[in-house]
């Protein structure tokens, strides 16, 4: 009897123990993530002093200065841009290639099929000046036949280079679903007189569905995030949203403008944080799916 | 004939655009990478010149390279530890235990991983900030708010492990849940069979979890090395970019530093060089160091 008791005291503990670790973590993820929504409704003047204070009013004048001022509407609307034709010129070059790689052997597909899975392991940060050497000197190229400059500062060039560093992952993860459905769709489309192009757009498109959402997922907040790529490449006015809020970060330390900072922090997490509330499910499921991303 | 044709046609249609775009946005700048560690070369000016390996000689003594590479070593070293530790241990109590909230904890843990850096890096310096930061207010209720703030960012000797705890932050998430994911995958009868031999759950996480995710930890290992050194320059780059006085300067921010700032691409390509093959050896080691017979079950 005092054995079981003194068992029971053990386990309480140990309960306590478990619960008062996970409250720590989500505390010092929460508090300073809902900080700074509060932060971005104060006035300049509530920030000296202690930070712990809630807001006193909804100055919401910060978010309009952060839009207007700092460009964050402008740099908004370039992230969306850049995001969105990313993703659009990604799953068209990946879809057909990684069906191609997963279902037919050919001359080179081996080889084809190495070259990517090494490409999983070329990070950006390593070729990105490269990258930007590469079209100074097509820049260049241009401008000596007498054209204008295109590659550097361009949007859609960041898009695209976003795209095709996307492409090892997406193809991988695609492919290994692509291999995962038999061959049995396709024999019945092909008896039926559907030709390949057909097959592959209406037979096997919409059996992926549930990983090409999950590959949008992952890339979308890859490239809403990314902000080497677009900082090296767009080196004039246009910019994309995470390099807008590292020149407020920057300004700030100056002009001591806080409460525009935290309203530009505001609006580049916001829409990743509402896309993760909806999702959440799919995407912690789509990792186990996915393995790994680094 | 013509069926076999079409095929052709199909399959190069559906490859080629993929290859192309790999091939010039990533094949050939990893291969001019290591091309131009070859050359000196200043940036705009067209004055490329052979050097041979003379980059990668100024840089074995070279000083501020050397303390990159402490840097980075050290960032390394505890960020995983802390991390792997944490998250195994975290994951095996989400998916063991019956906790009440356990959803609402996944949910949250996960956060930091779908910001984006430079978010991580402004909210931490609002974290970090001397005067109205939100630690330093918190340590200031123990010990006196008169007394000077602590430079978490400012002093040479604790600044980089501020950046371990903005790190370890990020990524603990992340690993939690995908553990979480092959945890799951473990048969509750192992479990089971255990408690009936008494087993506790110290002993069951050592002897039934760990051994039969292991395959699993040892491949998220590998990438956790390699990806510690790309976060660990996109943290720095936002947060510290470098300093204070070179401080926390790791391997890719002085890499980036000495391209853009210093104009001298040859010479940032040869750093690049050489922490391209540091992570392939880095990793090559890990996985012949953690190599087990994998277990089924």
């Amino acid at each position: 009897m005092q054995n079981k008791k003194k068992e029971m005291n053990l386990n309480t503990l140990y309960k306590v123990f478990i619960y008062v670790a996970l409250l720590t973590l989500a505390v010092s993820i929460v508090i300073p993530v809902g900080w700074v929504f509060l932060a971005s409704i104060k006035e300049n003047s509530e920030f000296y002093g202690n930070p712990w204070t809630m807001p006193k009013g909804f100055y919401f004048q910060n978010f309009i200065d952060a839009f207007e001022k700092a460009n964050m509407g402008e740099y908004f609307f370039n992230s969306i841009l850049v995001t969105m034709l990313a993703l659009a010129i990604l799953l068209v070059v990946a879809l057909p290639a990684a069906y191609v790689l997963a279902r037919y052997r050919f001359f080179g597909s081996k080889l084809i099929n190495i070259m990517f899975m090494g490409g999983l392991f070329i990070n950006v940060n390593y070729i990105v000046v490269p990258i930007f050497l590469m079209f100074v000197d097509a820049d260049k190229f241009l401008k000596s036949l007498g054209g204008n400059s295109f590659f550097l500062n361009n949007l859609f060039v960041v898009a695209l280079v976003y795209a095709s560093t996307a492409l090892p992952f997406t193809i991988y993860l695609l492919s290994g679903f692509f291999v995962t459905i038999p061959r049995d769709y396709e024999e019945a489309a092909y008896m039926d007189g559907s030709g390949y192009f057909r097959t592959m757009v209406q037979i096997m498109m919409p059996m992926a569905l549930p990983s090409i959402i999950t590959v949008i997922l992952f890339n979308f907040l890859s490239f809403w995030n990314e902000y080497i790529i677009s900082m090296t490449l767009l080196t004039k006015n246009s910019k994309t949203l995470p390099v807008g809020l590292m020149q407020l970060m920057q300004a700030q330390k100056a002009a001591a403008n806080y409460g525009q900072l935290y309203a530009g922090l505001v609006i580049v997490m916001l829409p990743t944080l509402i896309l993760y509330i909806l999702v959440q499910k799919k995407l912690t499921q789509g990792m186990s799916l996915g393995g790994l991303k680094g | 004939m013509k069926k076999v044709r079409g095929k052709s046609i199909f399959i190069t249609l559906c490859v080629a655009p993929a290859v192309i775009l790999f091939v010039i946005f990533m094949l050939i700048p990893t291969f001019n990478v290591f091309k131009m560690s070859l050359y000196k070369w200043g940036g705009y000016s067209n004055t490329k010149q052979f050097v041979g390996l003379n980059n990668f000689k100024i840089l074995m003594e070279d000083t501020n390279f050397f303390r990159s590479f402490q840097n980075t070593v050290l960032l390394i070293a505890i960020v995983t530890i802390v991390t792997m530790g944490f998250s195994l241990i975290f994951a095996a109590i989400l998916s063991r235990e019956k906790i009440k909230g356990q959803n609402f904890f996944r949910i949250i843990f996960y956060i930091p991983n779908i910001l984006s850096v430079v978010v991580i890096s402004a909210i931490f310096s609002a974290i970090y900030d001397p005067n109205n930061g939100l630690l330093n207010s918190i340590i200031g209720i123990f010990r006196g708010s008169e007394k000077t703030p602590i430079l978490w960012l400012g002093d040479q000797k604790l600044v980089i492990y501020s950046l371990v705890i903005a790190m370890i932050w990020q990524a603990i998430g992340y690993y939690m849940v995908m553990y979480m994911a092959s945890m799951a995958s473990v048969p509750e009868s192992l479990y089971e069979s255990a408690n009936l031999e008494g087993a506790g759950r110290i002993r069951q996480f050592f002897s039934i979890t760990l051994p039969l995710i292991w395959t699993n930890i040892r491949t998220t290992l590998t990438f956790f090395v390699i990806s510690s050194i790309n976060i660990s320059f996109l943290i720095v780059k936002a947060l510290t970019n470098g300093g204070p006085d070179g401080a926390t300067e790791v391997f890719l921010s002085y890499m980036y530093k000495q391209a853009y700032t210093n104009s001298s691409y040859g010479y940032g390509m040869a750093i690049g060089v050489v922490v391209f093959l540091f992570s392939f050896g880095l990793s090559a080691i890990i996985n012949f160091v953690t190599k087990r017979e994998p277990l089924e079950f």
